[in-house]
């Protein structure tokens, strides 16, 4: 069977929208238009019940009370309410934050500003394998902390920190266990009451919701977690986030958390199947090739393959018929490669020429396998007209040459 | 990001992609950047010693496409050339022709230095071998 080109590979950037989730929506659109906040009236009503469904649909998903969801605009605006609105919520109990190097920008930005504003913010630094342990945790936790806030899988890597354990952690010492699972929610398993967590964000673009609509898990009981608002109005959503709900949106990322619910455990074999495939059928024929996170120990849709030697970008370029993403940042006007790969150590070289393979929902065998193909011919392609590949088989040691300065 | 029709060409069928005997005498060769800012060059050229003129040129880069592109590009301009001709290419025309964003003109400067530095290679072992400092091709360019 002949694949359709492009290729989509970058689910961890965005999904598409599933067919059986837009077809949820579309009445909320112009026939179902109400405030859910009108509680006068038929329109009110029918978008109340629609948010409260979806709300349900959300927590039957991470095994929450519905009332402990909070829907807000992503999972950028989830990390700023959970990180700021608890850093102001609990200033008086003490101002030292735990979070990671490797963290999303949407944590690392927020945490950040409040280290500006006289917090005091400790910054794990992840192993190898891009993996933070309730260990590292156990020894950072202060009696002055008040939060931390770690992701569940690493976006670019696809590498899992010790979750369940880190929240016992937190837990048994009294502080607040944040986690960004946007990458987690809806691809595997959650409990948040196993998992040890007290706040956790997700974003229904991430599992084949729409974009523009998100949620913050906050726990109600044992403990009960309070936020301080980052935005002021109406006092919806528990006064915790003010604003008129994206009904539709909402209803969307309900119907999308209902069919992961339903459908992840198959989903998730099937990709890790693809994965391996992936993994496997690039290694073996490039021996040059190294893949970056634990070999198993990963998101099932997630590889990230560096390719010394060749730059990123120009291999993103030979291969363009196939939509990853580039561990370079060098289309941007910074020549920074990705933080991510250089918390783990990784030379610039090789975080230069890394590559994520993002898989989803529709990806099939048959484009793995055309994917395979295309990144061996195009890595063959640059490694031939690579001065460092020559050096390599030279036996000079790249990382020891003085190189002129530029 | 949208590269241009020439620059995608050159990627695709880059012209001159190799080697040349780096020990030889009439072979200079140039080598500029750094990996940690995502380009390294190599450029070679082999001049004829009695008429000066680059009769092969050779690169290897490691780089995005524009890099690739502009050091293609520059191989194709200096084969056949004089050296003292090679030495008047600048980074502005490569820029033109390849209708490089501004952000990629760093890799025409690259390619630029490239060129400098391969000939200035060439030049130094020519002076070695002759005790004579005046460059090949200078007679007959005069």
């Amino acid at each position: 069977m002949a694949v359709k080109l492009p290729i989509y590979m970058d689910h961890n950037a965005t999904t598409p929208v599933d067919p059986r989730v837009f077809d949820a929506m579309k009445p909320y659109f112009c026939e179902k238009f109400g405030n859910a906040a009108s509680r006068n009236h038929q329109f009110g009503w029918e978008a109340e019940d629609a948010v409260k469904r979806a709300r349900e649909q959300v927590a039957a998903l991470i095994k929450a009370d519905p009332k402990e969801i909070v829907w807000t605009s992503g999972a950028t605006e989830s990390n700023n309410l959970a990180i700021k609105g608890a850093a102001q919520m609990y200033k008086d109990k003490g101002r030292h934050i735990i979070t990671a190097t490797h963290e999303h920008k949407a944590v690392l930005d927020p945490c950040k500003r409040l280290q500006r504003e006289g917090y005091e913010v400790t910054w794990l630094e992840p192993d190898k394998y891009g993996e933070i342990t309730a260990e590292q945790v156990a020894q950072a936790i202060r009696p002055d902390t008040i939060l931390v806030t770690l992701m569940w899988a690493n976006n670019e890597l696809g590498s899992i920190n010790e979750v369940p354990k880190i929240g016992k952690v937190c837990h048994e010492k009294d502080v607040i266990f944040h986690t960004d699972a946007t990458q987690w929610v809806g691809k595997m398993p959650v409990n948040v009451e196993e998992d040890h967590i007290d706040l956790l964000s997700a974003s229904a673009h991430k599992l084949y919701g729409p974009k523009g609509v998100g949620m913050l898990y906050v726990r109600r009981r044992r403990p009960r977690v309070r936020l301080s608002p980052i935005l002021d109005g109406g006092g919806h959503e528990r006064g915790m986030r003010s604003g008129t709900l994206n009904v539709p949106g909402i209803v969307g990322m309900g119907m999308a958390c209902e069919i992961c619910d339903k459908e992840m455990i198959e989903e998730a074999s099937r990709l890790t199947k693809l994965r391996d495939r992936l993994i496997d059928g690039i290694l073996s024929r490039i021996d040059i090739a190294v893949l970056n996170g634990h070999r198993t120990r990963r998101l099932p849709h997630t590889a990230n393959i560096s390719f010394p030697f060749v730059e990123g970008e120009s291999l993103m370029m030979a291969m363009k018929e196939v939509a990853v993403s580039s561990g370079s940042a060098c289309t941007s006007a910074s020549l920074e490669p990705s933080y991510v790969l250089k918390a783990l150590g990784l030379g610039d070289e090789l975080a230069h020429s890394s590559i994520r393979f993002g898989l989803g929902r529709f990806n099939t065998q048959e484009e793995v396998d055309y994917v395979i193909e295309k990144v061996v011919k195009s890595v063959n392609h640059l490694l031939a007209m690579s001065p460092l590949y020559e050096m390599h088989l030279e036996g000079i040691d790249i990382s020891k040459v003085q190189w002129a300065a530029h | 990001m949208a590269y241009s029709e020439k620059v995608i060409d050159h990627y695709e069928r880059p012209r001159n992609v190799g080697s040349l005997p780096k020990d030889a005498p009439n072979v200079g060769t140039g080598v500029v950047g750094a990996p940690e800012c995502g380009d390294v060059m190599k450029l070679q050229i082999q001049v004829n010693d009695e008429t000066g003129v680059i009769e092969d040129a050779k690169f290897k880069t490691f780089g995005c496409g524009s890099a690739i592109a502009s050091s293609s590009l520059a191989t194709e301009w200096m084969k056949g050339r004089t050296v003292e001709e090679a030495l008047s290419i600048k980074n502005t025309d490569i820029v033109q022709e390849l209708a490089l964003p501004p952000v990629k003109i760093h890799c025409s400067v690259l390619a630029e230095d490239a060129i400098k530095s391969a000939i200035a290679d060439y030049q130094k072992k020519r002076a070695q071998r002759t005790g004579v400092a005046e460059p090949a091709g200078a007679g007959q360019a005069r």
